[in-house]
């Protein structure tokens, strides 16, 4: 055999170990839960939407708008008259809708007299984030295609109107209700992107420390045993639950002093955004109070430990600094998994599977909880820190288990009850 | 009055997976004995060592350390042992002095400063005892771990290979030291596969072979019953004849 084939097979057969294809093996069928599940979302928004139509105003310009409507999107309720508007809401809301439009009696009339029409636009929001607000995207687009077609119709009919009018004949009167609460003058994109650009600080820290936090614990376990320290470590007088929450307590102070300095750099960065959006979110009510930032910090820490106690449990894996590094891959991308569904969408409006591996997964409680916070949603807040918790617990416990097992120094375990089940079977 | 041996080992059995690693093994230790497990490399005497040391569990037969069952009080025994692996390392950031530190903290606090004191002293670093633990050369390293290993007055010390890839010097040096701790009073288990070290340093001696202890006594005693000049002889005759 060639010099290159025997160190190629040499190679191959080092790098062909469970460690490095099992951490793949998951992130592949993460990601492919996670495509199936979005791709359903898509094929949602593919969908024309399902609006409400009021319309007061029968004649040229009001039709022209009403008929865009009617052909493009699906009407779940007309009417004649804007004393309707409640029920119109209602049979929305409930046939899963995304508005209520109401084309009023002077819209013709105004736009002849070149003043824009108005069209109230009454949104149905159900979430903030981007997937969520693809719907009303394509009421959007639809009233930007009346607004043309209204021009063109201008434009046919008398060349002499005024140009700068004609480009814009239509103007909205806007009006969201999300979560219980009625947002005047605001669209649900508008709300999307003051919300995201609120919210996206957690996450963005919090994927931030659970990966170089996370980084840490793994590497030490593997320098502990790369090393030979581990060995002197274990025969001392210290209990292993000591060994093991020191570690992970020494790790959350690293990565909670980390956590600051991002939030500080990231602070600035989004202040930025939020002074160009021109839109102050405390005067509609979204702002948080000192006890809500209190269970912000609560959420963040104890989702920090129990990502640093999964980290310890693989880093009773890695037996010398190389393979830690590949061990870091699957916390990294359970951190980022959730960053990017609550970027997307809202966790009320993720479909079942999804949901359930959102809350599965530790990191997603505290980037969900400054949104719910806003909205007042506890349930989720309080629930997402009893989970984490026991979570915390559990693998702290099973760390515990394999730091008193010989596991640690052989890398085998004894298992008795499997035995004991292969026992009973033979 | 008979007194209690320091380390009662009967019928000790230890596997990984389905290999057996020692089999069957039985021998105890006199307070304040040099006892040394004697056989070439993977007979079984670092598993034996690991288990004594509280590392590993067991398949089968009990162990007694210092009137301890290790399977039931292994919290117990940690408080009384000190184990030197044969390979062992200690924190790379640290100074010598910082680690000897960090060990010394786990014992009792009033203790600390004169264990640190007793570790600077036998390690014999000078002033390298501030330095990285990175920047020592393996001899030094080995020195630190030995006092690592014996500052903090434990009533039994277990060493595996204590001299591995020392120089005659430093090797000597770590011998000398062995005998004075089990003359202050502490047991010592020691594993090597250097049999003239052995003869020099143990009291008595088990020679152990593919997991199985085939001879015991003393090495004069030994020496005599196998007609061998030495212990290395001894141990050829016990295996091959």
């Amino acid at each position: 055999m060639s010099g290159l084939g025997n160190i190629t097979r040499k190679e191959i057969r080092e790098l062909l170990t469970p460690a490095t294809f099992v951490p793949i093996i998951l992130v592949a069928l993460i990601f492919a839960t996670m495509g199936s599940s979005i791709q359903g979302i898509q094929e949602k928004s593919l969908a024309p939407p399902t609006i409400g139509v009021i319309t007061e105003d029968n004649s040229t310009l009001g039709g022209i708008a009403s008929t865009i409507l009617y052909t493009h999107a699906r009407s779940v309720y007309n009417s004649t008259s804007e004393s309707d508007l409640q029920g119109a809401l209602e049979t929305v809301k409930q046939q899963n809708g995304v508005a209520v439009i109401v084309i009023p009696k002077n819209f013709t009339e105004r736009i002849t007299q070149e003043k824009p029409g108005t069209l109230q636009i009454y949104w149905i929001m159900k979430g903030a984030g981007l997937m969520d607000t693809i719907s009303s995207s394509a009421v959007e687009s639809l009233i930007s295609y009346i607004n043309t077609n209204i021009s063109k119709a201008l434009i046919r009919e008398n060349t002499t109107v005024n140009a700068s009018f004609v480009l814009a004949p239509t103007q909205r009167a806007e009006t969201t209700y999300f979560k219980s609460r009625e947002f005047v003058g605001l669209s649900p994109s508008t709300i999307s992107g003051m919300l995201s650009s609120q919210s996206l600080l957690i996450p963005i820290v919090m994927m931030m420390i659970i990966i170089m936090a996370g980084s840490i614990v793994i590497t030490s376990m593997a320098l502990e045993k790369e090393n030979k320290t581990l060995e002197t470590l274990l025969t001392l007088p210290v209990k292993r639950t000591s060994i093991v929450t020191g570690k992970i307590i020494a790790a959350a102070v690293i990565g909670l002093i980390l956590a600051v300095i991002y939030m500080i750099g990231m602070q600035f960065y989004f202040s930025g955004f939020q002074i160009s959006s021109g839109v102050n979110l405390a005067s509609f009510g979204l702002t948080l109070t000192s006890t809500d930032f209190i269970w912000i910090g609560v959420s963040l820490f104890i989702a920090l430990i129990a990502g640093l106690s999964l980290c310890m449990l693989l880093g009773t894996f890695a037996k010398s600094y190389k393979s830690a590094q590949t061990l870091t891959f699957p916390i990294t991308m359970l951190a980022m998994i959730p960053m990017f569904i609550t970027m997307f969408a809202d966790f009320d409006t993720l479909p079942l599977a999804l949901k359930v591996f959102t809350f599965a997964i530790p990191f997603s409680h505290p980037m969900m909880a400054p949104r719910a916070l806003l909205f007042h949603d506890y349930t989720l807040v309080v629930g997402g820190i009893v989970y984490v918790a026991v979570f915390a617990i559990v693998t702290i416990s099973i760390v515990v288990w394999v730091f008193k097992t010989d596991r640690l120094l052989t890398g085998t375990m004894k298992f008795k009850w499997l035995k004991k089940m292969k026992i009973r079977r033979f | 009055m008979v007194s209690m041996p320091a380390v009662e080992v009967k019928n000790l059995v230890k596997k990984y997976g389905s290999m057996d690693a020692v089999k069957n093994i039985s021998f105890s230790i006199d307070a304040g004995e040099i006892f040394g497990l004697i056989g070439p490399n993977g007979a079984g005497k670092t598993t034996t060592l690991r288990v004594l040391s509280t590392l590993l569990s067991i398949n089968g037969g009990s162990v007694m350390i210092l009137g301890h069952d290790l399977s039931k009080q292994a919290a117990e025994i940690r408080k009384l042992i000190s184990y030197l692996p044969e390979d062992a390392g200690a924190y790379k950031n640290l100074s010598g002095r910082a680690y000897l530190q960090f060990i010394a903290n786990f014992f009792d606090a009033k203790e600390v400063h004169a264990m640190v004191q007793k570790g600077i002293e036998i390690t014999d670093l000078g002033a390298r005892i501030d330095d990285r633990v990175d920047t020592y050369s393996k001899g030094m390293m080995r020195r630190l771990l030995v006092g690592r290993a014996l500052m903090t007055n434990p009533k039994l010390a277990i060493l595996d290979e204590p001299t591995s890839g020392l120089d005659v010097i430093n090797a000597q040096e770590i011998r000398k030291l062995v005998k004075t701790t089990a003359q202050a009073g502490t047991t010592v288990l020691l594993s090597s596969h250097n049999m003239l070290e052995v003869e020099y340093l143990c009291d008595r001696i088990a020679l152990i072979s593919e997991g199985k202890i085939v001879e015991e006594g003393k090495p004069k005693n030994l020496m005599e019953k196998y007609k061998a000049r030495n212990i290395e002889e001894v141990f050829i005759r016990v295996v091959h004849e």
